[in-house]
């Protein structure tokens, strides 16, 4: 495939002031007008986004040492334990984790109304932490016990990071069963009530980047509304998910692994969220930005929710024990529109993954670039693949 | 069996008085307590659900307004806080009159107060807390 241009020249459209942004929205509108080579020609750079609620995150803390010295060995932050197995005052506080004194589903549904994602969001919005610090004490380490609040000015590095983000696709839930359902993936009612799902689809920063041709180790990024890089493929990458004709993964396919300041980021973009009956979540907010270096990486780009199908999972059973039936396929475009028929029924559609903010997040990292704040940077290492050979001229399948 | 959410008023001089034990006590009255504030001149109010037999619960109403304390019937109301939502959509398969429903292409949620029942179920159901319950005395 021929190349259109190289990052080093895009960064110098950057600073030149020349570059051409479109959002990954945008881009699917020009290239239905333009056609590809014409498209490819002209844009410079996609930017994608997504708000959701992602589970596998957290950030590292170091405490900054007190005198005399203490090897904190059980830290709470807000009641909530942060993990101190690091050195003396390097933490980790889960977004999922809740206070010992949550009485989590013990009282069913539980509320689980604080978690470690709602420390990182009261951190960040400046808001006092109580910390509470235990430890056995060493000859170099005696102090013995810490109590004091403290805001995030007071902690020496906090720097985000989160093994697990951006699904490349996600299942549909629903619920089969007579009773309602208390999930990760909201309430879902009796008898087919509801189908909740969760991406930001066409504007979702892997599923414009099919086959991680652009994305890798080291690429920068939007995070939690500053910047922050891909530091590794997510847990449970799996590029050899069942693909359309397009590419495009059937479900849950390629995770990133991301890593930023915390301190540059965002309560706008970072939040605390309780799901009844399950648990702590954090929406995160990522942007990434896609070079167009030729055609096939515009194509990617202009994939549309039309040609986007996620797996449709009952969460009262297949989901639980782990069988891998699904009850069809609907595209994203169907999911949005409110409604979508399963087994004959009309069933209301909930997106969890707030479209808006993406749409906001795409938006904003477009204008970083444009105004030249935001440079683009060459993968280090590209992240595991799939071999796949590409038919753009077919559409998937519809169910 | 009587169950009713009421909003209680009561004077400085009533705030030391242990009636909500009486009432379970004295009346086998169950009153839980959904929101109680004292203000700064000492003059409370709360808002109880209280739950009795039929004639317990008249006795337990005479009770409370022989010692000063006003009764009024509950009006609540659900907010909807704008700026705490993120626009995940959860409310709007759960909110059983679409009072918290989704504009669509746009993907956006709004609140239409005339069409909310006060069944609260959006509150538990929204990740974010983005709704909140008012309680509102009737006059
Ligand atoms: S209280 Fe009930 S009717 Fe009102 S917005 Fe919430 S769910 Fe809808
Ligand atoms: S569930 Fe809460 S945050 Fe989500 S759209 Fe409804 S009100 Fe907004």
């Amino acid at each position: 495939m021929k190349q259109l241009r190289t990052i080093k020249e895009i960064n110098e459209k950057i600073a030149k002031g020349k570059v051409v942004v479109a959002t990954a929205e945008e881009i699917v509108s020009m290239v239905a007008e333009k056609g590809v080579e014409k498209t490819a020609r002209q844009v410079d750079v996609v930017t994608t986004g997504t708000f959701g609620p992602m589970c596998s995150s957290g950030a590292f803390l170091n405490l900054g040492h007190t005198t005399p010295r203490m090897r904190m060995s059980k830290v709470y932050l807000n009641g909530v334990n942060a993990y101190a197995g690091i050195a003396a005052v390097d933490v980790y506080l889960g977004a999922t984790e809740i206070p010992e004194t949550d009485p989590a589903n013990s009282v069913f549904p539980g509320a689980f109304n604080y978690g470690g994602a709602h420390v990182i969001e009261d951190l960040l919005s400046g808001k006092k932490v109580l910390l509470e610090a235990t430890s056995y004490g060493t000859n170099c380490y005696p102090l013995q016990k810490l109590e004091k609040w403290i805001t995030l000015d007071d902690i020496k590095d906090a720097y985000l990071f989160n093994p697990r983000n951006c699904y490349q696709n996600y299942n549909v839930a629903v619920n089969l069963s007579d009773r309602t359902i208390y999930t990760y993936m909201g309430i879902l009612k009796p008898h087919l009530g509801n189908a909740n799902y969760c991406s930001a689809g066409q504007l979702s920063p892997l599923l414009n980047d099919l086959l991680y041709r652009t994305i890798g180790v080291g690429t920068k990024i939007f995070l939690g509304g500053g910047v922050g890089y891909v530091a590794w493929h997510g847990t449970q990458h799996n590029p050899h998910a069942p693909r359309t004709e397009g590419g495009v993964p059937r479900g849950g396919a390629g995770t990133l692994a991301l890593i930023g300041d915390l301190k540059q980021m965002s309560p706008k973009y970072l939040r605390g969220v309780s799901f009844l009956g399950y648990g702590v979540s954090m929406q995160v907010g990522v942007g990434v930005p896609i070079p167009i270096l030729d055609e096939e990486i515009l194509q990617f780009t202009a994939v549309s929710d039309e040609e986007i199908l996620a797996p449709i999972v009952d969460y009262s059973e297949a989901y639980p024990q782990g069988t891998e039936e699904i009850l069809g396929e609907v595209s994203y475009a169907e999911l949005k529109s409110g409604t979508i028929v399963i087994r004959g029924k009309e069933v209301p559609t909930a997106p969890l993954s707030s479209y808006p903010k993406a749409k906001e997040i795409a938006e904003t990292l477009k204008q970083w670039i444009l105004k030249g704040e935001f440079t683009l940077t060459e993968p280090v290492a590209a992240l595991p693949s799939a071999e796949f050979a590409v038919n753009f001229a077919r559409q998937p399948e519809k169910e | 069996m009587i169950k009713r959410k009421v909003v209680l008023r009561f004077p400085a001089a009533v705030v030391e008085l242990p009636f909500i034990y009486t009432l379970a006590r004295e009346f086998d009255v169950v009153a839980n307590i959904l929101k109680a504030n004292i203000n700064p001149r000492k003059e409370g109010s709360m808002v109880v659900e209280l739950s009795a037999e039929d004639e317990k619960y008249e006795a337990a109403v005479n009770y409370l307004q022989s010692r000063g304390i006003v009764i009024l019937p509950l009006e609540q109301q659900i907010i909807w806080v704008e700026d705490r939502c993120t626009q995940c959509g959860a409310c709007t398969v759960i909110c059983p009159t679409n009072a918290l429903w989704m504009k669509r292409p746009e993907m956006t949620v709004s609140f239409c107060s005339e069409k909310c029942v006060v069944c609260e179920q959006c509150l538990k159901a929204c990740p974010a807390r983005a709704v909140e319950a008012l309680y509102l005395a009737g006059e």
